[in-house]
Formats: structure tokens, sequence, C-alpha cells
């Protein structure tokens, strides 16, 4: 069933079109990360489904109930801001009751909820306390607790973790999936961070320019990507393309890269390949066998030279030249290249992509 | 060169030696001292004179100290200097300034508070209009205005009354306080205003419960710039108001200037003294609220 159903929307700032006839649909219980670039309208969006932005055209539907028109507090969201966003002169209490108080609900019942939502946040004696005497973490607690005590269908999270150091970042991260887990609300995560988007999402909207790029699986997203923008935009070391001509060899195809042929037995096209097709071969540097010169199995068929080397610690990217193109792969530190040693690759070509040169569009 | 100086072992350590008197410290610090005399010497002839009595003052040296100090001028300026036909001092025009400054204050500041609110946060259509509309009433001399408002006071029937005054005040208060209020809450992290709307509050609500809390440093701010610029007011009061309810630098003006009889300069001085104690005491109690940061905490770390 939709939880959050997002249909025609539509929003200008006058002139300016930032979302552009937008359709999505949310599962309940689902974890959908909106993914993009900073300025692709994915706060917007956060912002139209929170009531906190008028759309311009189309409706948006939570729960079965039409929204569009409604204010924030009647639409069964609760929000997670950047910077918490906790009223300051509030102790922790003050702030949880805050949203029950403006609903006029009962003294003994705000008190139920605000325990309730303190135990499962585990900041029960935190509940005196000024924001300003909290932890990153706590005030991250505290924020989710406000969305949690007034019973939202719906979380909406606005890059909560996007000014925070890194170990801070990666502890919060599992924090919230913990917490998804145990609440199972359907929850609606905004970030630019591709890490956060891979491991938090159920599914991942990729955004640009106000339009949904593409919207699968993070598994789906990373090794299938529908265009060139989302290859690109996702993945570190990121993708690596190739620019070069789908040929006919035979029954099948291959991919003439300078004055190599790929043969693409293993890629699994999307749509039927013509011959002469000028196009973009895109591969991971996980997906790029090397091998040095010497004891070379069978699937490394193509010389290059190394580059560079960068050690990443458990593994190290090697960058290599192959007949004028650039790419890098991904080995295991234990494995040393230098500079000019001459080494053989190959490809995993079922995780390889494939794009049109003019459409962008994956093959 | 210099054989202990740059001797490694047994050389300089700790920090640089300084000599407090220095040829750079006694001309900061006397320049300081001159200025600070300059400033100060006014002030030391007004209260040297205003504890001086009348043959004393004639002698003519204005910056010997008082040989008897005297609090007669004091309580002659308080309470019995004359202006017209009224013989009970400057206490009429305090009072005065009072029942006008109280009420202009905080009608101003909570009229101008609401509207840099509404303006800062709810950008409602034709905002901006609105308030560069309130920005070039800023610009206008006042002379241009004063007669027009004698006859729109005059019509409302407040002309001469305190409470004519009073909304004198609170208007041309506004282009500057709506100005102030509404950089501030512009500078106020809006995810604050949006978490609050999300949990239900509304435009009062979010203006009682979490704008004015975090807004004590600009109504202080606000409250001095009022109180100092409604007490020190002249032409306002001159204009609008009776000779019985003028206020306080009015009627100031009326003692010093008054050409009928002695002038008695100790009683003169004791009354500017006393006028100005007023915007003195605020300047001296309110300078460290200044300072308070109160959104600490609002934001994370």
């Amino acid at each position: 069933m939709e939880s959050v159903s997002i249909r025609d929307v539509s929003l200008n700032f006058g002139a300016v079109r930032v979302l552009e006839k937008l359709n999505l649909d949310v599962m309940e219980g689902e974890f959908l990360v909106l993914l993009g670039p900073s300025g692709c309208g994915k706060s917007t969006l956060l912002n139209c489904i929170a009531g906190l932005l008028d759309v311009s055209d189309g409706q948006i539907i939570i729960k079965e109930r039409n929204v569009t028109w409604q204010e924030p507090k009647d639409r069964g969201i609760g929000m997670v801001f950047q910077s918490y966003a906790l009223y300051p002169q509030m102790t922790v209490e003050g702030n949880l009751s805050f949203g029950l108080k403006n609903q006029g609900m009962p003294r003994d019942q705000i008190r139920e909820r605000i325990e309730r939502a303190a135990k499962i946040l585990q900041i029960e004696p935190l509940l005196a306390r000024k924001p300003a005497q909290l932890s990153g973490g706590q005030r991250q607690r505290v924020a989710i607790g406000r969305a949690l005590v007034r019973d939202v269908d719906v979380f909406l999270f606005d890059e909560p973790l996007s000014n925070l150091d890194a170990k801070l970042r990666s502890e919060l991260r599992v924090e919230i999936k913990r917490l998804h887990q145990k609440l199972t609300n359907t929850m609606i995560y905004v970030t630019h961070d591709q890490i956060e988007a891979l491991t938090l999402a159920d599914r991942i909207a990729v955004m640009k320019g106000g339009v949904i790029q593409q919207l699968d699986e993070p598994h789906t997203i990373y090794n299938r990507p529908r265009n060139l923008f989302v290859a690109g935009f996702i993945g570190s070391p990121p993708m690596s393309f190739l620019d070069g001509e789908v040929m006919a060899k035979g029954n099948g195809f291959s991919f003439r890269l300078g004055e190599h042929e790929v043969p693409l037995a293993g890629y699994v096209a999307e749509t039927e390949l013509a011959p002469k097709q000028a196009a973009i071969f895109g591969v991971r540097p996980e997906h790029v066998e090397i091998h040095h010169e010497g004891d070379v199995p069978e699937t490394a068929l193509y010389p290059a030279t190394v580059d560079l080397e960068e050690p990443m610690g458990a593994d190290s990217l090697v960058w290599v030249s192959l007949g004028g193109h650039t790419l890098s792969a991904r080995v295991d530190s234990s494995q040393r290249f230098r500079r000019g040693d001459k080494v053989r690759i190959g490809f995993n070509l079922s995780m390889a992509s494939i794009f049109d040169q003019e459409t962008e569009i994956r093959l | 060169m210099d054989p202990v100086r740059n001797r490694v072992d047994g050389g300089p350590s700790g920090p640089r030696p300084r000599r407090r008197f220095s040829r750079r410290n006694i001309f900061i610090y006397g320049t300081l001292f001159v200025v600070a005399v300059y400033y100060l010497l006014p002030l030391y002839v007004m209260i040297v004179t205003s504890l001086k009595g009348m043959p004393e003052i004639r002698l003519g040296n204005i910056f010997s100290p008082p040989v008897e100090i005297t609090f007669e001028p004091w309580v002659k300026a308080w309470a019995e200097a004359c202006t017209g036909l009224n013989c009970d001092g400057l206490s009429r025009g305090f009072w005065n300034s009072v029942r006008i400054t109280v009420p202009s204050v905080f009608l101003s500041i909570a009229v101008a508070s609401v509207n840099g609110y509404a303006l800062a946060n709810w950008r409602f259509r034709g905002a901006d209009i609105f308030f560069t509309i309130l920005i070039f009433g800023a610009f206008i001399p006042y002379q241009v205005m004063l007669y027009p408002i004698v006859i729109i006071l005059r019509e409302i029937g407040l002309y001469g009354t305190l409470w004519g005054l009073v909304l004198v005040h609170t208007i041309f208060g506004m282009p500057i306080l709506t100005l102030l209020f509404r950089n501030y809450f512009t500078s106020l992290p809006e995810e604050l205003f949006k978490a609050a709307r999300v949990d239900g509050a509304g435009f009062w609500g979010i203006y009682f419960r979490i704008m004015l809390p975090m807004s004590l440093p600009i109504f202080v701010v606000a409250i001095i710039l009022q109180v100092t610029g409604i007490w020190n007011d002249f032409l306002f009061g001159v204009i609008y108001t009776k000779p019985d309810l003028y206020p306080m630098t009015v009627q100031l003006n009326n003692i010093v200037n008054s050409v009928q009889g002695v002038k008695e300069y100790n009683v003169n001085m004791a009354a500017t003294l006393l006028t100005g104690l007023v915007p003195l005491v605020i300047y001296f109690i309110s300078g460290k609220l200044f300072v308070r940061g109160i959104a600490a905490g609002a934001v994370k770390g």
C-alpha cells in the first residue's frame, strides 16, 4: 500500500521551475532516500510533502488522504531538520511536549507519550536538560522524538547528518537505520551523500534538475544505472567512462575502444543494440581486473600502462591508460603497481554499463 | 654578535620581557588620558557648578570645586523653578516624560516586533513592497510631516494630549524598529520556525513561544533606542502638547532660557543633569545585556 503519493507535482519560484510534473509513490513502512546534488530539488520536494511549501500544481496524498492544501500539522508528518532545530529555551521535555500542547492534549496523556518516546530513544535521563547541554547524537534523538511523540505516519529527514563530523555521522547513520527497523514507519530521507543513501535506503530516488532520474533499490541503482548521470553520481571512487562504438561481430556485438574490440558477451542489454552506434562504456573500478605482464589469465586481454597508484588502506586504486583512455581499477592492497608498469586488464562485462552517447540512456 | 643572546644553551627562554613604560605605551595612554579629560571636563563643570551657591559662582572661577557644598539648586530645579505660570519645577516635566515614554516605548516595540516577525518569517503577498515603503518613510524629513500631523491629530481629537504624542512617537519609531526586528528574526535559524509549524504552532504561538524567548538582546537594544530617543525628543513634545503637558526636555529649555530675573547657573546645571539622568541610567544597567548570545544550542555544534 502507498503511504505517500506525489502526483504530477510542479513547483515554480517565479520563472524558475524547481519541480516538474513529478510522480513518486512511497510504500508503507518504506525507507526512501531522495539523493542528488545540491539544487536538484530534493529538499524542496520534502518541504512540499511537509506542507512548508505550497505546490504550484499537482497533488500530495498521505495515507489515502489528499493533503495538498493542508497545514503541516494536519498531514501526519514529523520532520527532522539538518540543524535539528530544537527550541533552545525549552528543556528536552518542553521540546517533546510542544507539539502535543498545541494539539490541546490532556496533561497526563502528554506525559505518557513522552515517557514512551523517551524509552524508545533512550533519552529518559536527559528530559530536564536544555538542548545546549546535549551532544550531537542526543540532539538527533530528541529531534526524532519530537516527531515520535506526535505519533505521525511519515518521518521526513532533511539532511540530518550533513554537518556532523565523519565519525559521528557513521554512528548516527546506524542509529537511524536501527530506529527504522524498530518503528517501521515510512521514512523519507533527503541527502547528497551516496553512502548514506546506499546504506539506509530500501529504495533510492536519484534526482537532478527537479526530475527523478531513477527510482530503484540501492543494488540496482549501483549496478544498473539508468543513465550517465546516475552512473557518474553514484560510486566512490567513480565509474570510468570510455568513449567508443558498438559494433556487430558475428552473432553478437562488441565495443570498439580505440584499436581494441571488447566482445559484449555477458552484457545484459536494456534495449536492442544497433551496430555503428556511438556509445560510452562505463565500468566501476572493482569490475576491472588488472595483472602484471607475465602471469596473465585469459580474461585479461588488453595491454595498458600504469599512471598512478592510490593506496586506500584495504585496497588501492590503480589508474591506467588504455589506448588513450584513462580508467581506474580497484585491487587488493597486497598487489603493488608502479608508474610505467606494463599491465593487462580485463572487464567484468556483466557488471559494466553502456550508454548511448547522444541520449545518455543505458543501452 | 651578541655572545649571550645567540647562545643555544642558557640563552633566552620563556616569555619575551616587555617594558611597561615603553615610548609606545606612554604615547597611547597619554592620548587616551587627554581625550578622556577633554570629554569629562564639561560634566565636571556642571556638577561642580550645581553644588555651588550663587555668590560663589559670581567669583567667576568655573573649575574650582565648591567651597561650601549646597544641594539647594537641585531641590530648586526639581521642585521650585518656574516656567510660565507653574512654579513646581522639573518634577512636572519628569512625570510628563515618564507618562509619554513608557507607553510610547511599549507600543512601538510591541507593534514593530510583530511587524518584523511577519516580514521575516511569513512573507505574505506584497511583503517586500510594504517593507520598502516603511523604510522609505524613515528618509522623509520630519519637518515635512509636522503640520499634516497637527491636522490629523486635531481631526481625531488627540491634539494637545499625551496620547496624541504617544501615537506620534509610536509611528515615527516604526521604520527603524521594524528594520531592526526584521533583520534579527531573519538571522534566527529558519528551521526553528519550520519545526514549530510542523509542531502545529500558529502565527501568535510561534511569536510568543519560540521567537520572543530568543529575542531578549534585540528587545534590549530596541528599548535603549526608544527610551533615549523619546526621552530626548524636543520637537514633537513642543509641537503636539500643551504647556502643562510639556515633557522634561521642553521644560528644561524653558527654565534655562527664561529671560526674566537673574540667571541661576547652579539651578540650570542641576536641571540639565536631572534631565540627562534617565538615558544615563538606561545605558549603565543595560550594557551587559547587549552582548548576550541567546540562540546557543539551537543548532548542532
